[in-house]
């Protein structure tokens, strides 16, 4: 159920998020998501990619800070509202939500969320009894 | 114990006097016997006659590495090259390195104030000393090994390196005393772990340290590891080699032989000698050397002397472990600050020391701090709020430690200059 996502530190240096984006291509990986966050100092590159152990070895070997961490996909309903009943049912379990990040799937014509809770394995239970489609790792990899 | 009771315990007044009355003699030798010296003295119109009380010592000329580097190699000797009988030097980052010639006198003295050290240490002529400071031109190893003989120990003279036949040894000879660096005794300690042996079983009785600088966080972990006091030990090459300082049971500052240096504190800026207890650069008069003596060496180390008896019964004047080097200060808004400071409070948020360097700048009328530090895998977190609580914790830590606040910034790994040997830790961008 959970989904493993590297996240890379980065300065806040003109070029760095090139740098990184630039090492992926080279390497072939294909990116399934991603999103940044920064403040004025630094930046958190998140990216969801099909091989995530062999690509954050990739990262690493080019002198990135990576490291491994876990989200949940969820499946949005395409409809308008679809992203507040999905945060709802954590509000609702009193779950606290550190960050997401969404990206539309193309098959399904649908969007995919990305949520990282402050415990994944809460908010997996939460998430499925409210009745949200949790999505597999594998199917999230092989988008 | 004390080794030398007479010399260690000397009430103020008689050590005073012995020790005036050996300037006066060191003072007449070196500008008698060194060109260097009279040419110094006279261009500051100053004669060995001039030196009627101990304070009469701040009339005479500080004498600097740079001077001893000109004098290379034989040109500081006060004695005919055949009365040498052994010879070591002291690298500098640049040029020629400075040279130390000993006479047997000499030589005798080294044994004995390291001699007095070990006694200090609790290590009696019964005991098996494994000294891993280096031996050649570099001084650290045979001072603990002259102080060794002298006392009767069995010195293992094993030197550097070969962490195995360290620790073979270490268990086969029953080694009760080690001498080593900090950096290298933490990791002869992971060495033995590593070979599934309990450190705490080795049974050292004493440890000493030297030749680096160290945190008190380190002698922590080592005593921890070891199971065994670890005492500090201070020299210079210049001087005589480890045996200037050393520190006894009471591990709190480094008792100085003062029946053979003369110790002053400067301000390294004014050269105005500071009132004991007041930080600034130590300065050593040697009052017994034959081969080289030395007047007023600035040893750029930054340390402070506290007088008084001390709780294990000497009376010998005791310095500070040294905690900088003048080289390395920095003035920020008028504070002083080193950079060994800034590594203590990095030390404190991760167990390994993290690249960093400190950049300093004046944008306005204000001096400014920027630390910047290599993220880690330790350090690094996948949100922003908790990088965030990192940086800031880290800027309280040295906050803490030096009582300025200075921006602490995280960089990517392997982003800060490496250079050769030293890394390049300050870069001061003020145009002062
Ligand atoms: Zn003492």
């Amino acid at each position: 159920m959970k989904v493993k996502q590297l996240s890379i530190f980065l300065e806040n240096r003109k070029g760095r998020m090139r740098k990184a984006l630039d090492v992926l291509e080279k390497g072939g990986v294909n990116i399934r998501a991603l999103s940044i966050a920064d403040t004025s100092d630094f930046g958190i590159l998140r990216l969801i990619v099909p091989e995530p152990d062999k690509t954050k070895k990739l990262l690493e070997d080019n002198n990135f800070l990576v490291k491994v961490g876990e989200v949940i996909a969820v499946r949005m309903s395409d409809r308008p509202g679809g992203l507040g009943e999905i945060l709802g049912i954590l509000d609702d379990s009193d779950i606290n939500l550190e960050y997401l990040y969404a990206f539309v799937e193309e098959k399904e014509n649908g969007a995919i969320v990305l949520l990282h809770p402050e415990n994944i394995d809460d908010g997996i239970k939460a998430l499925q009894d409210g009745g949200a489609e949790v999505i597999l790792a594998k199917d999230i990899y092989g988008l | 114990m004390i080794w030398n009771e007479k010399a260690e315990c000397m009430s103020e007044n008689d050590k005073e006097a012995l020790q005036l009355e050996r300037l006066q003699m060191a003072v007449k030798r070196a500008y008698e016997s060194v060109p260097y010296y009279k040419k110094r003295f006279d261009e500051l119109g100053v004669k060995p006659d001039d030196i009627k009380t101990l304070k009469d010592i701040e009339k005479l000329p500080f004498t600097t590495k740079d001077d001893l580097r000109d004098a290379y190699p034989f040109g500081m000797f006060a004695v005919p090259r055949k009365e040498i009988v052994e010879v070591h030097t002291s690298s500098g980052t640049t040029g020629k390195p400075t040279v130390s010639g000993y006479t047997r006198g000499d030589l005798e003295i080294w044994g004995e104030v390291m001699a007095r050290g070990l006694c200090m240490f609790g290590v009696t002529d019964d005991d098996i000393i494994q000294n891993t400071h280096g031996y050649g031109l570099f001084t650290g190893g045979f001072g603990v090994h002259y102080g060794a003989q002298k006392m009767g120990a069995t010195v293992i003279p094993i030197s550097t390196g070969q962490t195995k036949r360290q620790i073979e040894i270490m268990q086969d000879f029953g080694t009760s005393v080690m001498i080593f660096t900090p950096s290298y005794g933490l990791y002869l300690a992971e060495e033995i772990e590593e070979e599934g042996i309990d450190t705490k079983t080795v049974g050292l009785k004493a440890i000493g340290f030297g030749a680096e600088m160290w945190t008190e966080e380190m002698r922590q972990e080592i005593q921890k590891r070891f199971n065994a006091p670890a005492y500090n030990i201070y020299g210079l090459t210049e001087v005589i080699g480890p045996g200037v300082g050393l520190e006894c049971s009471e591990r709190e500052g480094l008792h100085i032989s003062e029946d053979h240096f003369y110790p002053e504190i400067i301000d390294s800026d004014t050269h105005d000698v500071l009132p004991d207890g007041e930080k600034g650069e130590l300065v050593l008069t040697t009052l017994t050397r034959e081969g080289t003596p030395l007047i007023r060496f600035r040893t750029k180390d930054v340390t402070k002397l506290t007088r008084g008896k001390c709780g294990c019964g000497r009376t010998l004047v005791k310095m500070d472990r040294v905690t900088g080097r003048t080289d390395d200060m920095m003035k920020i808004r008028g504070v002083s600050v080193f950079p060994s400071q800034i590594e203590k409070a990095l030390l404190r948020i991760d167990e390994v020391e993290p690249h960093y360097q400190i950049i300093v700048t004046r944008p306005h009328l204000m001096d400014e701090v920027e630390v910047q530090v290599e993220a880690s895998e330790s350090l690094f977190s996948d949100e922003i709020k908790e990088l965030v609580g990192i940086r800031e914790k880290i800027e309280d830590y040295i906050h803490s430690e030096i009582g300025l606040r200075v921006k602490v910034t995280l960089v990517e790994p392997k982003t800060l200059p490496r250079s050769e040997g030293k890394a390049v830790r300050v870069i001061d961008k003020r145009k002062l």
